[in-house]
C-alpha cells in the first residue's frame, strides 16, 4: 500500500495514489500507479495497445472503480464519486455526440443538467461554439458535420461545464494524418485559452510530445517513466522507453572502466566513451542507446579511439527533409542513421553498398541498465 | 450495381410466381367482397351490400372493438416489459441468472401457440379452483398475448440497443445525468424507432391471434378473429370478406406510408452527409 500523503502542494490538481484495477480477478489492467498532475498542464499517457491507458482514464472519469488506491482532485478524495458527481469531463475517442440532438443541444446538454437560466445557458453555449469556430453550425445534426467538425463539437461539449479536469481519450485518433497535425495545435491552443488541466491518452508518441508538458510511458499497467517530453526522449530510463519513444539503436555491452568524468562500455561493435555523470560497476551488463539523428556518416575513418564503427549501407529511405540510412555493421547489427538533408540531393551522395564510417559524440548516448 | 437475378428470365418468372402465390388469395378475397352472390363460386354482379351488412353487424363490430383494445393493451405491455428485459440483458453485463432470463425471454418465440395457450389455460383453471380468480375474459387473453408479445418486443429492442454506442450513455452520465436521466434523455430517443416497430409487431400479433384467444377467452371477450373463425365454420359469409378488405386497405396504407417516409429520410440523410463533406473540401 502506498503511504497516504497529505496533499500539501497547492499546485497539484490531480493526485493518484497507488491505483490498481483488476478485471475479473485476473487481468491487471492498471498496476499500482501513482501520479500527480499540476494545475493547467497537459499530461499525456502513452503506451502500446492494451497497456491500460483507457482504463486509467476511465477511473478518473468514474466509469471504473479502482480495485485499490485513491484518487484526489483539488485535495478531495473522488475515488467513490459517480461520473455525474465529478467536476471532470471526458471527450471520447468516438466523440459520442448525441445523434438525435443538434450541435447546439449537444453542447448545451451538460449545462442543462445544472439548471442554468436560459439566457446564461445560451450565452455559454454560443461562447463555446465560437471558441471552436462552429457558430454557424449550431442547428446541424452531428451526421451533417465532417469528422474534424465533429471532433470540435465533442471538445466544446466537454469544455462547456468548465470542468476542473478534462480527459481526452485518443482525441485525434479518428482523424486522418494531415488533419491530425493541424488539429494538434488547434486543440492545444483551445485548451490553453480555457486554462483547463488536461489528461490525454494516445498511442502516438509524437502527438504526446507535441501536445503535453509531461508524459507518462505505460506498459502492462504500470508507469515505466514520467517526465517532460525531452527528459523522456533524451534520458530514457529503460530499453522499453527508449524504443517506444522515437527511434533508437541499442548496443549491448559491458562496463569497462568507471572514471569520475566518464565511463567506457565495450560492445562487440565498438567501444563507447560516455561523457556524462553515470556510474556502473566494471563488468556490469548495460545497453547503450543512441538516437539515429545523433550519428554522423563519413567516408574517412574518424580520428579517435572510441564512438565510431564501420559498415555497409543496406537501405536508404528518403523523406525529403531528411534521409534514413540502415548501416549493416560487421557484427550483423543494423544501425539506423538519420541525416538532415542540408543540401540538395546530388549524384555523389551515399548509395547502396557503400562502405561508411558512423561516428558520434561523447554526449550522444544514454546508458541503460534496465 | 445491376441486379442480375432480377433481370434474368428465371428471376422474373420466380418473382411473378411468388407474387401470385402471395397475393392471389388476397385478391380473391377483395374481389368476392364485392360479389352480389352469397356463394363464392360464381360472380353475379357488383355490390356494396356486404359492407353495409358488416357495418350493421353488432357481433363483428364488437369483435373488432375488443380486438383493437386488446391489441393496443397487449402491444403497450409488451413494449414496456420488452424494453426492461432488453435493457437488462444488453446493458447489465454478466449477472447471476442472465442465461436463464435470456432463454426464458426467447422461449415463447419458438413455443407453438397451442402449447402456450393450453399451458396458460391449465394454470388459470387451477388458479380459479384454488383462488377463485381470475375469470376468463379479456384479461386472460391479454396475459397470453403480452407473454408472447414481450418476447418479440425484447428481440426487436435488444438488436437496436446492441447497435447504439454505449459511450453515448457514458457521455451523458459524464455530463451530469443520473442513470434514469440517461435512460430518458439518451437511450429512449435512440431506441424510439425500435419501440414503434415493436409496438406495431406485437399489435399485429395480438390482433390476428386465434389460437391463444380460443383457449383463454370467456363470455364477452370474443375477438374479431374468433368471430370470423366461428362464422367460417358455419359457411362463408361475404360480410367477413368486406371486413377483411377494410383491414387490408388500412394496413396497406400504413405500410406504404411508413416505407415511403423511411426511404425519404434515408435519402435526405445521405444527402446531408455528402453536403457536410463537400463543404469542407471547398
Ligand atoms: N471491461 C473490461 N473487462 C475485462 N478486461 C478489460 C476491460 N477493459 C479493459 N480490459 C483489459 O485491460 C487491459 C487494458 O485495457 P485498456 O483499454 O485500458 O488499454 P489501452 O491502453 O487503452 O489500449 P488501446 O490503446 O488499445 O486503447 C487490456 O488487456 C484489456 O483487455
Ligand atoms: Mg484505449
Amino acid at each position: 500500500m502506498a503511504p497516504v500523503i497529505a496533499n500539501t502542494d497547492p499546485d497539484v490538481l490531480l493526485r493518484i495514489e497507488g491505483v490498481s484495477k483488476v478485471f475479473d480477478g485476473v487481468v491487471k489492467a492498471v498496476d499500482n500507479v501513482s501520479l500527480s498532475v499540476s494545475k493547467g498542464e497537459i499530461f499525456a499517457l502513452v503506451g502500446s495497445s492494451g497497456c491500460g491507458k483507457s482504463t486509467l482514464l476511465r477511473m478518473l472519469a468514474g466509469f471504473e472503480t479502482p480495485t485499490s488506491g485513491r484518487i484526489y482532485l483539488s485535495g478531495q478524495d473522488i475515488t467513490d464519486l459517480t461520473p455525474y458527481q465529478r467536476p471532470v469531463n471526458m471527450m471520447f475517442q468516438s466523440y459520442a455526440l448525441f445523434p438525435h440532438l443538434s450541435v447546439w443541444d449537444n453542447v448545451a446538454f451538460g449545462l442543462r443538467r445544472d439548471g442554468l437560466r436560459k439566457a446564461e445557458l445560451a450565452e455559454r453555449v454560443d461562447a463555446m461554439l465560437s471558441l471552436v469556430q462552429l457558430s454557424k453550425y449550431g442547428k446541424r445534426k452531428p451526421h451533417q458535420l465532417s469528422g474534424g467538425q465533429q471532433q470540435r463539437v465533442a471538445l466544446a461539449r466537454s469544455l462547456a461545464k468548465r470542468p476542473t479536469l478534462l480527459l481526452l481519450d485518443e482525441p485525434l485518433g479518428a482523424l486522418d494524418k494531415k488533419l491530425r497535425e493541424t488539429t494538434q495545435f488547434e486543440l492545444v491552443n483551445i485548451i490553453e485559452q480555457v486554462g483547463v488541466t488536461c489528461v490525454l491518452v494516445t498511442h502516438d508518441q509524437e502527438e504526446a510530445m507535441t501536445m503535453a508538458s509531461h508524459i507518462a510511458v505505460m506498459d502492462e499497467g504500470y508507469f515505466l517513466q514520467v517526465g517532460t517530453p525531452d527528459e523522456v526522449y533524451e534520458m530514457p530510463n529503460s530499453r522499453l522507453v527508449a524504443s517506444f519513444i522515437g527511434n533508437v539503436n541499442i548496443f549491448e555491452g559491458k562496463v569497462d572502466e568507471d572514471e569520475p568524468d566518464h565511463i567506457t562500455v565495450r560492445c562487440p561493435e565498438c567501444t563507447h566513451y560516455v561523457g556524462h555523470g553515470i556510474s556502473g560497476v566494471p563488468g556490469m551488463n548495460v545497453g547503450v542507446a543512441l538516437r539515429p539523428e545523433k550519428i554522423q556518416l563519413s567516408a574517412q575513418q574518424p580520428n579517435k579511439a572510441h564512438n565510431w564503427c564501420e559498415g555497409e549501407v543496406v537501405e536508404i529511405a528518403y523523406f525529403g527533409a531528411h534521409t534514413t540510412y540502415h548501416i549493416k555493421l560487421n557484427t550483423g547489427m543494423n544501425l539506423k542513421v538519420q541525416q538532415a538533408n542540408l543540401t540538395r540531393k546530388t549524384a555523389d551522395d551515399l548509395t547502396w553498398g557503400d562502405r561508411v564510417f558512423a561516428h558520434w559524440s561523447r554526449d550522444a548516448m544514454v546508458v541503460l541498465t534496465e | 450495381m445491376k441486379n442480375l437475378f432480377g433481370r434474368s428470365l428465371f428471376g422474373r418468372t420466380w418473382l411473378i410466381a411468388v407474387f401470385i402465390f402471395l397475393y392471389i388469395p388476397i385478391v380473391t378475397l377483395v374481389v368476392y367482397s364485392f360479389n352480389d352472390s352469397r356463394l363464392s363460386t360464381a360472380w353475379t354482379g357488383f355490390t356494396f351490400k356486404w359492407y353495409v351488412d358488416a357495418a350493421h353487424d353488432r357481433e363483428l363490430i364488437d369483435g373488432l372493438i375488443i380486438s383493437l383494445k386488446l391489441a393496443f393493451m397487449s402491444a403497450t405491455l409488451s413494449v414496456i416489459f420488452g424494453t426492461f428485459t432488453a435493457f437488462v440483458l444488453v446493458r447489465y453485463g454478466r449477472f447471476k441468472g442472465r442465461g436463464m432470463l435470456a432463454s426464458m425471454a426467447n422461449a415463447p418465440l419458438v413455443m407453438p401457440d397451442v402449447i402456450v395457450g393450453i399451458s396458460l389455460l391449465l394454470m388459470l383453471v387451477a388458479m380459479q379452483k384454488w383462488l377463485g380468480f381470475p375469470e376468463r375474459g379479456i384479461g386472460t387473453i391479454l396475459l397470453g398475448h403480452a407473454l408472447i408479445g414481450t418476447s418479440f418486443a425484447t428481440v426487436v429492442i435488444m438488436s437496436r440497443l446492441r447497435e447504439i454506442d454505449h459511450h453515448l450513455e457514458e457521455a451523458a452520465m459524464d455530463l451530469g445525468c443520473k442513470p434514469f436521466q440517461v435512460f430518458a434523455l439518451v437511450t429512449l430517443p435512440l431506441i424510439a424507432a425500435a419501440l414503434v416497430s415493436a409496438f406495431l409487431l406485437t399489435f399485429t400479433l395480438s390482433f390476428d391471434d386465434v389460437v391463444i384467444a380460443a383457449f383463454l377467452s370467456g363470455p364477452g371477450s370474443t375477438t374479431l378473429p374468433l368471430v370470423i373463425f366461428s362464422r367460417a365454420r358455419l359457411g362463408l359469409d361475404p360480410s367477413i370478406n368486406a371486413v377483411a378488405t377494410v383491414i387490408i386497405v388500412v394496413v396497406s396504407i400504413g405500410v406504404i406510408a411508413s416505407s415511403l417516409y423511411q426511404l425519404r429520410a434515408g435519402r435526405r440523410r445521405q444527402r446531408e452527409v455528402a453536403e457536410a463533406y463537400a463543404q469542407v473540401k471547398n
